[in-house]
């Protein structure tokens, strides 16, 4: 084994980071990379809020507002929501099905580099003339080359950058769920967040294609001067609204998903009892991923489809709601009878129940396609699906943040701060949002800059903002919690913190390079409980101590996200001024992406061994 | 033993019952091929010749594309063979999701309204 020597030589710090192909640490990457971008997205909300405040106001131009509001839009979603989704997908799945790693540990690498690359070249376009302007929809004509500016191409080549990463990450989730579980580990004993998450996967391979479509389509308009969506000369906006909503329904669903999972796993965790319902839940899971994709055109009722089409989509759209319903109802059963630990991560799970109903309610209101011609474009609008995606997704994935925190970075956060931040942020955020519900009622438009004086808006619109202040507040003492508890906080080596049941906690904490030492034989679902009470609470072993095989890490997935990231800005540069042709631009990008791809093909990487000493030792020191 | 490798194996490691495995595969792959073959010819018939009119002719060729598109997957993508259930529940539900949405963007943007 000729590799084996590299592995021991001691690695720099940045560059092992840049090179690692290991699930924990790119899980670490994302959550670091996803926070940022959610810092950035809530500060441009808490701008746009602070221009509202108050009728008239001119803090920002209308023009700065329609920037924010778009790229607020665009990165929550893209850049902070799904990212850190994949953190925890990325850190939790191999552990729960009792994997080494991932199955393509290198495509997941690139995964993360490509969608970082997206997410930068989203970012500068603030540089080169203004950000995207058109709403997180980008709907043509606004983003078509004659009413749209050069911040359109950003968004549309950063999207598609970040999206190719998104799919590839989604392909290896699905493949590592049904390839790489541990012996006994059966479809019907997975843990509730791998089944979300491989149903959100398929949706990502499912929906995120049409939406490259879609946005590749957009690019030959805007750049290669094609017509699709330019009505003038034969092409059709509303097919536009088409694709990107085949992709945008599934897209809620992609993201509110594995919220559901960490609810699942989080609620039976801290009420010591199993998941009621299990099968149900996983049918339910099922049915609202088949459903996701049937309803797109609920978004656009007031285009003016026809009754009959209206009529069939809003009956889809209220069908999700029985599934849903079959969810809440099971994690109320988890709760009831049960013996309830208030930790931080139970305060955001048993909060997210009521909350997401509440904007579950909003959404089979917003279904009905009649009034929906009411709210349409209103604040109702806006307060619907914060409710679903700050009172689902957020308090979903904060919960998932608390509970496995220990886990990754091997101390607890503070429980205290942690129960100051909750109620901080909770308040805050029914602040912001449930005046919006009022405020779409009586009249308020959605993505307008300013509104007039004494039209029963001034308080409501106060109140929204001190909320968005507080809520900002609450991701202050969140961040003060973090460093606090990195600084001062115990470190924990016991492998089960919270007396949880799936199998991330029966590995060491912090959690050695290969996860497992040997692979664990599963029994039951739970299957960590299933071992406290049937056995001597360890898990037993399905294979012998042996040598462990791993990847070797690679520095090409970073190389490859640089070389999209120079090639999309070539792309971009065509209707700039720069000194440079854009061909030149994108040659150089090409050659370093497709370089580094036959690399990769020609070099002959058989990743390392750890020997079996190594590994008893590591495991004598770990326990 | 492994200066051996680069010579020709005298007999082949297969036992009897994987070489008749390997040879009913063949057969299939054979006739599938020669079936495909045959359909293309059927459509290029049915576009080339006179007398045929081309309301028979665009479903027939339709008809056509769609068992090319079965054999191709099934036969030669190796998707009827075991342990093929996964690719196969996935490529399915990928139809299945997919021709609702072809069905209703056609309904939509060509019949309906623009």
């Amino acid at each position: 084994m000729v590799s084996e020597a590299t592995n021991t030589r001691k690695k720099s710090v940045l560059w092992d980071w840049l090179t690692t192909v290991d699930h924990k640490k790119i899980a670490i990457l994302y959550l670091i990379a996803g926070t940022l971008f959610f810092v950035k997205a809530g500060l441009m909300a808490v701008l746009f809020r602070i221009q509202l405040i108050a009728p008239e106001m001119e803090f920002i131009s209308g023009q700065t507002f329609n920037e924010l509001v778009t790229m607020h839009g665009t990165i929550m979603l893209f850049l902070a929501a799904t990212p850190l989704i994949f953190a925890f997908a990325n850190f939790a799945i191999p552990l729960q099905i009792g994997a080494r790693d991932v199955a393509f540990p290198f495509v997941n690498a690139l995964g993360f580099w490509l969608f970082l690359s997206g997410g930068i070249l989203l970012s500068i376009s603030w540089f080169f003339g203004g950000a995207p302007d058109a709403g997180w929809t980008s709907y043509v004509p606004l983003a078509s080359r004659e009413f749209g500016g050069l911040g359109i191409d950003f968004y549309v080549l950063g999207l598609q950058i970040s999206g190719f990463g998104t799919l590839i990450s989604g392909i290896n989730f699905i493949v590592t769920i049904i390839n790489m579980r541990a012996p006994g580990m059966t479809m019907m004993r997975l843990p509730l967040f791998c089944w979300t998450m491989l149903v959100t996967s398929m949706l990502i391979v499912f929906a995120f294609t049409p939406l490259a479509a879609g946005l590749a389509l957009l690019m030959l308009d805007r750049i290669f001067d094609a017509q699709f969506f330019i009505p003038g000369e034969g092409g059709n906006v509303v097919l536009w609204q088409h694709i990107f909503w085949i992709f945008g329904h599934p897209e809620v669903y992609i993201l509110v998903m594995p919220a559901f999972g960490i609810i699942s796993e989080v609620v039976p965790a801290f009420s010591k009892k199993r998941l009621f319902g299990y099968t149900s839940m996983v049918f339910a899971v099922l049915i609202i991923g088949f459903l996701s994709f049937m309803v797109w055109l609920h978004h656009m009722f007031t285009v003016g489809v026809g009754p009959i089409a209206n009529s069939v989509f809003a009956i889809a759209t209220m069908t999700i709601a029985v599934p849903t319903g079959i969810k809440i109802f099971n994690w109320l059963f988890t709760m009831w009878g049960g013996k309830i630990k208030f930790t931080t991560a139970m305060h955001f799970g048993a909060s997210f129940v009521p909350t997401f109903v509440l904007g579950g309610v909003t959404g089979v209101m917003l279904a009905m396609a009649p009034v929906d011609h009411l709210y349409h474009d209103t604040y109702f609008v806006v307060a619907h699906f914060h409710y679903i995606i700050v009172g689902g997704i957020v308090l979903g994935l904060l919960a998932g943040l608390f509970y496995w925190y220990p886990k990754m970075f091997g101390h607890k956060l503070n429980e205290t701060l942690g129960i100051i931040f909750f109620w901080i942020f909770y308040i805050g955020f029914h602040l912001t949002f449930f005046v919006q519900h009022i405020l779409g009622l009586i009249g308020m438009p959605r993505r307008v800059y300013t509104y007039l004086e004494g039209q029963g808006m001034d308080t409501m619109n106060f109140i929204s903002s001190v909320g968005a202040f507080l809520m900002s507040v609450a991701i202050i003492i969140l961040v003060i919690n973090i460093i606090y508890s990195a600084l001062k906080a115990e470190r924990i080596t016991e492998k089960d913190p919270w007396d949880a049941r799936t199998l991330e906690w029966a590995t060491s904490t912090p959690v050695a390079e290969y996860n497992f030492a040997q692979t664990p034989q599963v029994r039951s679902l739970d299957p960590v409980f299933y071992e406290k009470i049937h056995g001597n609470g360890e898990m037993k072993p399905a294979e012998p101590l042996d040598e462990i095989h791993m990847p070797n890490g690679s520095i090409l997935p970073f190389i490859m996200g640089v070389g999209m990231f120079i090639a999309g800005f070539g792309f971009i540069s065509f209707h700039m001024d720069l000194f440079i042709s854009p061909y030149v631009i994108i040659a150089i990008g090409g050659i370093t992406f497709f370089g580094a791809m036959a690399a990769r093909s020609l070099q002959n990487d058989h990743g390392y061994h750890i020997d079996k000493e190594t590994v008893e030792s590591m495991e004598k020191e770990l326990s | 033993m492994a200066e051996n490798l680069d010579q020709p194996f005298k007999e082949s490691a297969m036992n009897n019952e994987e070489k008749r495995k390997i040879n009913r595969e063949q057969r299939t792959q054979v006739i599938a091929f020669a079936f495909m073959i045959g359909i293309t010819i059927l459509a290029f018939l049915a576009v080339g010749a006179e007398g045929v009119p081309g309301t028979f002719t665009t479903p027939f060729i339709l008809l056509l594309a769609f068992v090319q598109l079965l054999l191709q997957l099934y036969y030669f993508m190796h998707l009827k063979d075991k342990d093929h259930g996964w690719p196969n529940s996935f490529m399915i539900s990928g139809l299945v999701l997919a021709a609702p949405m072809i069905v209703a963007l056609i309904m939509l943007l060509g019949v309906v309204k623009y």
